[in-house]
């Protein structure tokens, strides 16, 4: 009972703590809310007239929607990368990232699933995924591992946070042993999400672009690379607007396992193409599009090279520690890894796979003003959600949101 | 048999009811198919006794399962159902307030759409709930046009496995398949969806899809040019089933892959998992003008799409299963087009396997294809 009027308490507090802040807070919000709206119309419109308002057709049949999960779900599994050294390892350090880790991965989680959904040609009838009232094909298809293990990842990453902020909003320290197994739990359950959903492409022989054995350990280290990024540049904006204090020493950790992650990256990347262009057979043909175009068609060529060339030259700023360890040059080379890998991962990925079509067809793809419209609706939501869940817990955090008994 | 441990390179046609019989389906007359495979001698008398009578019966051990999980789905959905009965009864009872305005038709029309947003699985369906709904689906379509159609749920039939053959020295590329396939099975008009691709290619250069031209307007058969017709397979063990999340695409006894059209949520997995091209998507809303709907449907077959869900040939279901040949065979000028039962010792079909030098396209992918490239 007591529990449930503390939460009761949390949930006024923190929508105190959301709907009241600077004039730039405001801003920030109306903004995202109207690019959601914005989203929003243009789903509509979707809905109304079917998918053929986007970029899709029968010969390329996943496009942005597609690209974005899956870029994203690397995101998601990289709050783990900041889990697994503070929690078991010891290593305070990280324990202030953490939370906005987890903040980081929910929302990218909630952004995969807007992303599944707005790609979907049935959303009404979506009720037929679920398991019990529906028919899940199981364990015969790798959607349905899927939709499971993003689910479980989403509920591990909410009670988690959530578990530890609600024992410090009464004031009272969290308990290992009741985060410390939830935590090595997750720290697996990160890698299986990114496993199975390389897996998704890696097990269609009819896509040899996406039929090989490198595809789920290269999703792993680009993951491992993209998403600490994000979090660096996202540490770096929370510790100049709020009083919520992160040190220099967790930053340069956590670059040190972009650096690994993205050298790493790189070497699976010249291995891939190695195999490609040295012996090129029938099965190199969506590679060749990808990077030098097929018979005058070369839409993807300036995206893919601009992302590797951003991808070369923040893996060599980061390899060098002097470079790294100027923040101002660190940001600057997260960022451009950041970008790098959401084209390479994102329709990098996707598009080449469709591309030549079975019988060697080559239609290109080239998203809609609509579809632009919806993708940047969701990645608003995601930034709104993030917004909201990193303001509570920086509140509890620092002290500034506790428990009063009797208000 | 054989096709458990070695299914990439038999096709095992008899596997699914014929176990023992004498005829085989790959069209040699015996041995030749490794699917006639004597008990060797690694296997006891015994051993073989067991895996023969789990080979003949393993699908329907198999089916029981799906019974038992259907049973509990079934039940589960009905809770589901009773969960948002007050939904329902809401709804019902602003229909009624409003039954002054609304007569009793349009009462029926929101109840017929009500228990088809909800319905289950055609795959899981006994013969009773096929019924009902494609009952439902003709009168639906009667309140809305005030025509009448004819929509079969006929199951496969038993000791029947269709297959297809295409002589490639027959084609002369002139399409009529093509229209008549689009007329018979109610594809949308607007995107011109067509599910047979006629791939016009070279002289000389061999099979090259690469440079074939699957899309041509010219006077036909062009100089020098030879013609190859493509379309759903109806693959053996088609990749297209296994990743589909709902369950809405499946291999029928009879070997039809088939879609039930309410199930799917148009996720497009099944698209990216099939290497023929056999796959249609309705990326907006179908429209068949009303005079030239076939009225004669089946409910896996021609009957009508909406938009947001996949499609495909069904090797006409609504005509193969009623003894007759698919459209695209009958419209054939040229006989480049064979269709019949694999199992039948006495189908053109199989003589045209046992005859002739056949091949399939991309074997190596293991996807069994039922679909036979042949020539004179
Ligand atoms: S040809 Fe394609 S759609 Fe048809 S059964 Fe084979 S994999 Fe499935
Ligand atoms: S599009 Fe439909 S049939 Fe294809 S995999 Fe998705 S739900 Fe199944």
């Amino acid at each position: 009972m007591r529990r449930l009027k503390v939460f009761k308490r949390l949930v006024i507090d923190s929508l105190d703590v959301i709907t009241h802040g600077s004039k730039k807070y405001h801003l920030w919000m109306a903004l995202l809310t109207l690019i959601m709206l914005i989203g929003m119309y243009c789903y509509s419109i979707q809905i109304e007239q079917g998918l053929s308002v986007t970029g899709m057709t029968d010969r390329v049949s996943w496009g942005l929607y597609i690209s974005n999960f899956t870029f994203l779900v690397g995101v998601a599994a990289a709050a783990v990368m900041l889990v697994m050294p503070t929690y078991v390892l010891k290593d305070i350090d990280f324990k202030q990232a953490v939370l906005i880790g987890e903040g980081l991965a929910v929302a990218a989680l909630i952004m995969c699933l807007a992303f599944v959904v707005a790609d979907m040609g049935g959303p009404s009838v979506l009720w037929h995924m679920i398991p019990g009232i529906g028919v899940f094909n199981f364990p015969n298809s790798m959607l349905t591992w899927d939709v499971i293990v993003l689910n479980g990842y989403l509920f591990l990453n909410i009670t988690i946070p959530f578990y530890i902020l609600f024992r410090h909003y009464q004031g009272k320290k969290s308990k290992k042993s009741v985060y410390v197994p939830g935590a090595i739990l997750s720290v697996f359950w990160a890698v299986a999400i990114h496993l199975v959903t390389a897996f998704l492409y890696q097990g269609l022989q009819a896509r040899p672009f996406w039929n090989n054995a490198l595809l789920g350990p290269r999703f792993l280290a680009s993951a491992f690379a993209a998403g600490p990024a994000l979090i660096i540049i996202v540490l770096a904006i929370i510790r100049t607007y709020t009083a919520f204090k992160i040190e220099d020493k967790t930053l340069k950790k956590i670059a040190m396992v972009v650096t690994v992650a993205a050298q790493i990256n790189l070497i699976m990347l010249i291995s891939e193409l190695f195999k490609e262009f040295y012996a090129p057979t029938h099965h190199s043909e969506s590679a060749y599009y990808l990077f030098f175009g097929l018979e005058g068609k070369t839409a993807l060529l300036p995206w893919i090279w601009t992302a590797i060339s951003m991808n070369v030259l923040a893996t060599i700023i980061l390899t060098f520690h002097k470079l790294r360890n100027n923040f101002k040059v660190l940001f600057f080379a997260c960022f451009l890894l950041f970008v790098a890998i959401w084209i390479e991962k994102g329709f990098g990925l996707i598009v080449p796979g469709f591309i030549p079509g079975p019988y060697g067809k080559i239609a290109e793809y080239t998203p809609t003003g609509i579809e632009i419209g919806v993708t940047i609706g969701i990645w608003a939501m995601g930034a709104f959600v993030f917004t909201i869940l990193a303001r509570t817990a920086i509140k509890i955090e620092t002290g500034e949101l506790r428990y009063k008994k009797d208000k | 048999m054989s096709s458990t441990n070695k299914k990439w390179f038999s096709l095992n046609l008899n596997s699914k009811h014929k176990q023992g019989s004498s005829s085989c389906g790959c069209g040699k007359t015996s041995g030749g198919c490794n699917s006639h495979k004597e008990p060797n001698t690694e296997l006891s008398e015994e051993e073989f006794f067991d895996a023969a009578v789990d080979a003949s019966i393993g699908e329907e051990r198999h089916k029981d399962g799906f019974d038992q999980v259907f049973d509990v789905k079934m039940s589960r959905r009905s809770a589901f159902k009773k969960l948002t009965a007050s939904l329902l009864i809401g709804a019902g009872a602003v229909n009624t307030s409003c039954s002054f305005l609304a007569g009793d038709e349009s009462k029926e029309k929101a109840q017929i759409d009500w228990e088809e947003q909800f319905k289950g699985n055609y795959k899981l369906m006994n013969n009773d709930e096929k019924k009902a709904t494609v009952d439902r689906l003709v009168r639906s379509y009667q309140l809305r046009t005030g025509k009448t159609i004819s929509m079969s749920s006929t199951n496969a039939e038993d000791d029947v496995l269709f297959g297809y053959a295409f002589n490639i020295s027959k084609c002369q590329g002139y399409m009529d398949c093509v229209n008549a396939c689009v007329e018979e099975n109610n594809q949308d008009r607007n995107s011109q969806m067509q599910y047979i691709r006629i791939h016009e290619m070279e002289d000389g250069k061999g099979f090259n899809f690469n440079e074939a031209d699957d899309n041509y307007y010219h006077e036909v058969p062009a100089e020098g040019h030879f013609y190859m017709g493509t379309q759903c397979f109806h693959c053996d063990n088609p990749p297209c089933v296994d990743v589909c999340p709902v369950q809405a695409t499946w291999r029928e006894d009879d070997g039809l892959v088939v879609i039930d059209y309410d199930w799917c949520v148009g996720c497009r997995y099944c698209m990216a998992a099939c290497p023929y091209d056999g796959r249609r998507f309705n990326w907006s809303k179908p429209e068949v003008p009303e005079s030239e709907i076939n009225k004669n449907q089946h409910y896996l077959g021609n009957r009508l799409r909406k938009k947001g869900v996949m499609e495909k040939c069904t090797f006409c279901v609504q005509r193969s299963r009623a003894g007759k040949n698919p459209a695209c065979v009958e419209a054939c000028p040229t006989g480049a087009r064979i269709f019949g039962n694999l199992l039948d010792p006495n189908s053109t079909i199989r003589w045209v396997l046992e005859n002739k030098k056949v091949f399939r396209l991309k074997e190596d992918l293991g996807t069994e294809p039922k679909f036979w490239y042949f020539m004179d």
